[in-house]
């Protein structure tokens, strides 16, 4: 089946507890996995301060994933985001052929430098 | 005799502006770094020209994607005031 490469962004609200977070972002795991999409990378921001509020929040929780999956999973990834009121903002983009060959440096430059940084 | 036009010295003689992109071999542009893209922000959070960056215009086109794509994930602000 024909397959791109995707990466994906999203904020969850700080009012979570950390079983609460990591239930969301194991939702959206399970959604990308059980669709058939292959995980290549998944980084953890942790909680950051936002540049201006958003839903009176100064903060958030950020994670990435990076995957390959067919055109049409993407679609079903953002319905699930509306849907969810834990989400308060979420950005999907197809990387080409220098984000990907950008990103596999970073991966794995990351496990080595960015790591420590993101608490 | 002061209405003749006379070169203006410059400090900086003829230093041609350059697309640092292209010169340092950068082909991605990446929207999840924003101190790099605050080399191409105002103090006021606003997106400089090419006139003033030097860039390329593609990799303007491609540093003004970024910008607006960190915006939308607040890790830009959208307006600012004294970001540098």
């Amino acid at each position: 089946m024909f397959q791109n490469q995707y990466e994906t962004v999203f904020i969850l609200t700080p009012v979570l507890s950390e079983a609460q977070i990591k239930d969301a972002v194991d939702k959206f795991k399970s959604v990308l996995t059980d669709n058939g999409a292959e995980i290549l990378n998944d980084e953890v921001w942790g909680l950051k301060k936002l540049a201006y509020p958003i839903q009176h929040k100064t903060t958030g929780y950020y994670q990435l994933f990076e995957f390959k999956a067919a055109p049409t999973l993407v679609a079903t990834l953002e319905t699930e985001y509306k849907r969810d009121e834990r989400i308060m903002r979420f950005f999907t983009t197809k990387l080409d052929k220098h984000a990907a060959a950008y990103s596999a440096r970073r991966k794995s430059g990351a496990s080595k430098t960015k790591a420590p940084v993101t608490e | 005799m002061s209405l003749v036009n006379e070169k203006v010295e410059r400090k900086e003689l003829n230093r041609k502006k350059y697309c640092r992109f292209k010169k340092m071999g950068i082909k991605y542009v990446d929207y999840k770094d924003p101190n790099f893209l605050l080399k191409f922000l105002n103090e006021q959070g606003k997106i400089l020209p090419r006139r003033l960056t030097g860039n390329s215009l593609k990799f303007q086109r491609r540093v003004s994607t970024a910008i607006k794509r960190a915006r939308h994930l607040a890790l830009l602000p959208y307006v600012a005031d004294g970001l540098k």
